[in-house]
């Protein structure tokens, strides 16, 4: 393709392909300092859905190794998005490697706090939040269950911040966020690239230590979770729990019979940045 | 018509995973996995004794746990035979 | 340009594999996965040296491989239970079937549906058994699409698992009403072998021969050759499996006869040999036709990034595969309601 940029984040390379040199500039100014792999896991296709969409009104189309059929494309404006929405993709189809939980996780002391939930609960928040507080970002989005030592593999791609959460990480250093994007179909959407220290450390895998199940507007509270219930929340939050066949299923089970799993809701992120910590050190 | 005659794989085609008050059944046959409440492990159980009907796997039942005589037992075993066998886990001879 | 000569040539001889650095690796895997060879590559390439990127990825296609046969194979035991009571003929065709003859072409083979051939005369009730007892129900399709599939193809329209979310494909026989040639279905249901001798009631396969048919009707006489470097795996590894044994190219021949299959056979083998080097006798492959570089330049239509290439081509492909199919007349009538649809 006309454009290329390769990206390694924790176990995993991209390669990413594009019509246009826009969102790969962007790419580049994001993921500064990553390293680049010789080979890529997979390949993510920013494309024109027809030759002329180049230039008139153009739309990028997400194309890679594993696509999905009715995936709508973007405005080039939105390109970056367009360029983490393919790697996403690409993980939640096609990793097989380890146990992929669509979940945030940080790490303190070599142990490991894993937060899942829906779409909205605040986990990507949370974790990016704790990122900035002496917390190591392990990931916002994924979580990388090795099935063989049951160790998290750091994956800290950009951080992805929605809509008001935006607005909470107005004092990083500018030179790791990325453009605000406005109107995309989820909404305002910015990156923030993890710190240095996350970045350095992305092949230092933790223990995990805790489970939580945070959401987000509700009267503070704290529930226990039976361990049924968290194991069918947890394969409903893998994208490849099926593919992995017995190694999903002893990694799964593992994680729930070692860690405390807990609910947490809590009003507002600084109670809950609160509330975790202190769980953590009751807990962990 | 005869009664039907169920059949349970061998116990290597499946691990199990004791949690609180649940058991996870990871089938190997099938790559499934089932969440399953008592009795259903106790049924595999008395199955892989060999192929029975209802009546006589109720005897096993009987035999190996503490069952108290209720309205509607065989009606429950039999819906519970309908599950395993719809998950696979069973199947008719 | 590149195209897809360089995962042809990596199936087809695995050792040329050892002098590839980083800039082959990335575009041969990303072909792969295009073309859905990923697995078969993988378990080709096993055993050979390898670094370690390499190796973890091809490791992670075999095990994906190795979920599709037993999601495919359980998909099969679970149509055999709820079809046990049926007195017919159930046969698995395709990927199923290859992965429980045990046939090489079944080796790291991704699997989709699940398609079984069954005697017309029997589809009411087969279709009853797997809405009953077995637990499947209709995809939502409108009313045209339904009663397209009924009168014009040579399938049920597609079930799918309400648990389990699988799709299966009950055909009557390999190629639709409407298409040119017709094959035989009556022998292919009368010649199909038991996969366990000794359960002659259990699930069936093609014979030999007939599968030969059947995989080069599906790809040439049945499609626009998408996904057909696969389909042509299939029909290289087959060839492999069958060509040593007493008699099968002669049976070949007659079978191909017999289910007016004759040329698209013919080119399958011609295609084969010329992409992957299969054995073929001389007789039933025929000489060699202009358009067959027509049909490789097609297959190999594909380039380092995963991209489908040569769009006319493929456009030519497509448009001849619905002509296959269909009449003129049905197919503007077809074309016509789709495109009204949007």
């Amino acid at each position: 393709m006309r454009h290329e940029r390769r990206i390694q984040v924790g176990p995993v390379g991209f390669r990413i392909g594009s019509d246009w040199a826009a969102p790969l500039a962007a790419l580049d100014r994001l993921y500064a300092g990553y390293p680049e792999p010789a080979i890529a896991d997979f390949t993510v296709r920013l494309e024109a859905p027809r030759p002329w969409r180049r230039w008139l009104r153009p739309k990028v189309h997400i194309g890679g190794d594993y696509m999905l059929p009715d995936a709508a494309p973007l405005s080039l404006a939105h390109g970056l998005l367009a360029a983490e929405m393919g790697m996403n993709l690409q993980m939640a189809l096609g990793q097989r490697r380890y146990l992929l939980l669509h979940a945030s996780g940080v790490e303190k002391g070599g142990r490991a706090l894993l937060m899942t939930g829906l779409s909205g609960a605040g986990k990507s928040t949370l974790a990016a939040l704790l990122g900035e507080c002496g917390w190591r970002l392990l990931g916002d989005e994924f979580a990388l269950v090795d099935c063989d030592s049951g160790a998290l593999h750091p994956f800290p791609r950009a951080v992805s911040l929605k809509n008001a959460a935006v607005d909470l990480f107005d004092d990083v250093d500018p030179g790791r966020l990325g453009p605000l994007l406005a109107d995309t179909p989820k909404g305002t959407i910015r990156h923030l690239r993890p710190n240095d220290d996350a970045i350095a450390r992305m092949e230092e895998t933790a223990m995990p230590a805790l489970l939580l199940f945070p959401r987000f507007g509700h009267a503070a509270e704290i529930r226990e979770v039976g361990q049924g219930e968290a194991f069918v929340r947890l394969t409903q939050a893998s994208t490849n729990y099926v593919a992995l066949e017995e190694r999903g299923f002893e990694a799964l089970a593992r994680l729930i019979r070692t860690v405390p799993v807990r609910a947490v809701d809590y009003p507002d992120t600084e109670s809950a940045v609160e509330a975790v910590e202190r769980l953590c050190e009751d807990l962990a | 018509m005869t009664a039907a005659i169920y059949i349970a794989d061998p116990p290597d085609t499946r691990r199990l995973i004791a949690l609180d008050g649940v058991a996870l059944i990871f089938h190997r046959l099938s790559g499934q996995t089932h969440i399953v409440a008592p009795p259903a492990p106790e049924i595999l159980d008395a199955l892989g004794e060999g192929e029975a009907d209802a009546e006589t796997l109720l005897a096993r039942l009987r035999r190996d746990h503490e069952i108290a005589d209720e309205e509607g037992l065989s009606e429950a075993l039999d819906a519970r035979l309908a599950e395993l066998e719809a998950a696979g886990l069973v199947r008719r001879a | 340009m590149t195209d897809a000569r360089l995962l042809t040539r990596a199936l087809a001889d695995p050792p040329s594999t050892a002098s590839f650095g980083p800039a082959d690796w990335t575009p041969l895997i990303a072909m792969a996965r295009a073309e859905q060879l990923l697995g078969s590559l993988a378990h080709r390439l096993d055993g050979l040296a390898q670094s370690d990127k390499v190796a973890e990825l091809l490791a992670a296609a075999r095990a994906s491989a190795d979920h599709a046969r037993r999601t495919a194979l359980w998909e099969a035991e679970m149509a055999r239970r709820a079809l046990a009571d049926i007195d017919a003929r159930v046969i698995l065709l395709k990927g199923t079937a290859y992965v429980a003859a045990g046939l090489s072409a079944g080796i790291g083979r991704s699997i989709g549906d699940l398609d079984i051939l069954v005697p017309r005369a029997s589809l009411d009730a087969v279709e009853r058994a797997l809405i009953g007892r077995g637990g499947w129900e209709w995809v939502k399709e409108d009313d045209y699409d339904d009663a397209y599939y009924r009168r014009w193809m040579h399938e049920l329209p597609p079930l799918i698992h309400k648990e389990r979310d699988r799709m299966i494909d009950v055909h009557h026989t390999i190629l639709p009403p409407t298409a040119r040639p017709t094959p035989d279905a009556d022998a292919l249901i009368a010649d199909s072998e038991a996969l366990d001798p000794s359960e002659p009631r259990g699930l069936r396969v093609l014979s030999p021969p007939d599968m030969i048919c059947h995989a080069a009707c599906h790809m040439l006489a049945d499609g626009d050759l998408a996904g057909g470097l696969r389909n042509l795996w299939d029909i290289d590894r087959l060839l492999r499996d069958f060509g040593e044994r007493e008699g099968f190219w002669d049976d070949l021949a007659a079978r191909a006869e017999r289910h007016q299959l004759t040329k698209p056979v013919a080119r399958a083998l011609r295609l084969a040999e010329a992409l992957y080097g299969t054995p073929v006798d001389g007789d039933v492959a025929g000489r060699g036709r202009a358009g067959d570089a027509l049909y490789i330049r097609r297959l190999l239509a594909r380039d380092g990034w995963g991209r489908e290439t040569r769009k006319g081509l493929r456009q030519a492909f497509y448009i001849r595969s619905h002509w296959l199919r269909m009449p003129p007349a049905m197919l503007a009538r077809h074309l016509w309601t789709k495109w009204r649809k949007g």
